[in-house]
């Protein structure tokens, strides 16, 4: 009975915050925490603000790059490194793995934010002299730095994720498959893939949520790019409206349902 | 990388027939090859965009503040030794990153025990679920929220209305700790839940035969093999408070700051890259400590290799 009012205490914890974003995004007032009726204004602010449209394009181009690019080099590696015997290359790949996790997200922004300017300064005097004018190609920061590093600590979760189904699977489905001939392709695509697919959309899935909601690292390597987590943050730093509480509550519903779908996949194939 | 792509199709068709054959071994070495193109893409990621840039970091934190911000090549401790001027901001982030981490055991502990072994089995998944959840969803909207309760038109005005005045919780320690604690409990909660699921139940009826006391049964059996799963909760908790902006900024609003912060200012603001890879590789080489002692911890008590980190 105490154990159960305990949990009861602990869920309340956990959601009151979630709740007092939501039922604040249906305010009249523009204050938040000043409740002044209901209404779905703040909803329509936020449609038809260019800025919001042009952030939330953004966020959802990088986080379905990043998504597409940390499964497919991601399962890659977990399958690559099923067929490496060296146990001194498995154990420096795992450190790989565990650097990228246990490394913060801010020294990844730190690190790729000097690397990257530090090659741009070394490649565009150059690309400056190869095509000349008035206005040469030139690297900068932006999409690309931004997707580069979201894929580098999803690339490793991915890994896990896909290695940890690929430990429990059962070898004999595959070696049933090469005693009957099959290709090691047709292994791959007929036996091996649809075992793994649900921990790779699981994956995949978790690499798009962290994409989508990454501030830290996404402010040391945008340069001028915005995403919602960027507009989020500064918007809150200026003084809010409900405008966020209403952003917020879409991608709190999105995430939820995101996170829940990957819950499910992952829990179906145990 | 290039290289081996354009080499790959000419090598294909013999790797095909060779792997036919090896029926006994079938997931073994069909050939280098094909395993280099497989793990080469990450590999290679790993190493230009992790690898090298920490090596650049840390050759930035020898060097000089350039003139107009940035760096400039030179060899010296100088940032090292500087590493006090934002003393502060590792006292608080070495003193409320393990109190917090602390707290959160407490809290998590209990919630744990319910789910593992109080609550009934058919609703398990989800109340397990309904826990993990938060912690996927936005961190910066999470202490968005908590920034409006503790600010002054949220608890405090409320306890205002009962004649309790003047109290002030936002930008504080405790506010910090409290965001804290709410931000890593689904951390905490679920590999303690993983350690007490494990734990066989026979060995409580057995200390309960024996004439244990349920709290002496817990004290002696429970908890001590459900140590793993708390250092595994602790040391995921504590690195990640370590390397912590938004909390701080949220909660802490420029009064209680983490190294986190230090680090936005030093290279978003006062543009020090040289001290700013310094504090950056300060804190890298603390968490690193942390993770091996955990490591060190967990192997000794179990003996278990290959301890799963997430």
């Amino acid at each position: 009975m105490i154990m159960r009012a305990y949990a009861a205490f602990i869920y309340a914890f956990l959601y009151f915050p979630i709740a007092i974003i939501v039922i604040y995004s249906f305010n009249v007032g523009r204050y938040a925490m000043d409740w002044q009726g209901f209404s779905l204004q703040w909803y329509g602010t936020a449609w038809n603000n260019p800025f919001v449209m042009d952030a939330l394009k953004n966020s959802l181009i990088t986080a379905g790059s990043t998504a597409i690019l940390s499964i497919i080099v991601g399962t890659a590696a977990a399958l690559g490194m099923e067929r490496v015997k060296s146990a001194v290359l498995r154990q420096s790949f795992d450190a790989l793995v565990y650097i990228a996790i246990i490394v913060p997200g801010i020294v990844i922004g730190i690190s790729t934010l000097i690397a990257a300017v530090t090659v741009f300064d070394l490649i565009n005097p150059f690309l400056a002299s190869l095509f000349g004018g008035n206005a040469p190609p030139k690297l900068r920061l932006g999409l690309w730095t931004v997707i580069a590093s979201h894929v580098l600590f999803n690339l490793a979760v991915v890994v896990l994720v896909v290695r940890a189904r690929l430990a429990s699977l059962d070898k004999n489905l595959l070696e049933a498959a090469q005693d009957l001939y099959a290709t090691p392709f047709g292994v791959f695509r007929q036996v091996l893939l649809p075992l793994l697919l649900p921990s790779i959309v699981a994956g995949g899935l978790m690499a798009f949520t962290f994409s989508l909601e990454d501030y830290i690292v996404t402010s040391f390597v945008a340069g001028p790019y915005s995403t919602l987590p960027i507009y989020v943050f500064a918007s809150i730093r200026r003084g809010v409206t409900p405008e966020i509480n209403a952003i917020g509550t879409v991608i709190l519903v999105a995430s939820f349902t995101l996170l829940i779908m990957a819950q499910w996949l992952m829990r179906r194939e145990e | 990388m290039r290289e081996i792509s354009v080499r790959w199709p000419a090598r294909q068709a013999p790797d095909l027939e060779i792997g036919r054959k090896q029926s006994l071994a079938p997931t073994v070495k069909r050939s280098g090859l094909v395993t280099a193109l497989l793990v080469g893409p990450a590999v290679t990621m790993f190493f230009f965009l992790l690898i090298l840039p920490l090596v650049v970091v840390l050759i930035y934190s020898f060097g000089e503040r350039a003139d107009a911000g940035g760096y400039a090549p030179a060899f010296t401790f100088e940032n090292y030794l500087n590493l006090g001027a934002r003393g502060k901001a590792f006292f608080n982030t070495l003193t409320l990153a393990p109190l917090a981490t602390f707290v959160t055991i407490l809290f998590a502990y209990p919630m744990a025990y319910f789910l593992a072994v109080k609550c009934s089995p058919k609703w398990r998944t989800m109340l397990l679920v309904l826990v993990i959840v938060p912690f996927w969803t936005s961190q910066l909207l999470r202490y968005y929220a908590w920034m409006l309760i503790l600010g002054s038109k949220g608890v405090p005005a409320y306890l205002a209305m009962l004649a309790i005045e003047g109290v002030r919780i936002i930008n504080t320690p405790f506010s910090v700790l409290i965001g804290a604690v709410y931000g890593f409990l689904p951390l905490m909660v679920l590999p303690i839940y993983v350690s007490l699921e494990r734990l066989d139940k026979g060995l409580i009826e057995a200390a309960e035969d024996l004439g244990a006391t349920p709290v002496r049964s817990f004290l002696q059996v429970t908890l001590p093999l459900s140590l793993p799963g708390i250092a595994t909760g602790s040391m995921l908790t504590f690195i990640l408070l370590m390397g912590e902006f938004i909390l701080p900024a949220f909660l802490g609003g420029g009064k209680v700051f983490f190294i986190g912060n230090a680090l936005v200012d030093l290279f978003l603001q006062s543009r020090n890259w040289p001290f700013g890879a310094a504090v950056a590789m300060a804190l890298v080489i603390i968490m690193f400590v942390t993770v091996f002692a955990y490591m060190r911890f967990v192997l000794r008590k179990s003996g278990v290799r290959n301890v799963a980190m997430v």
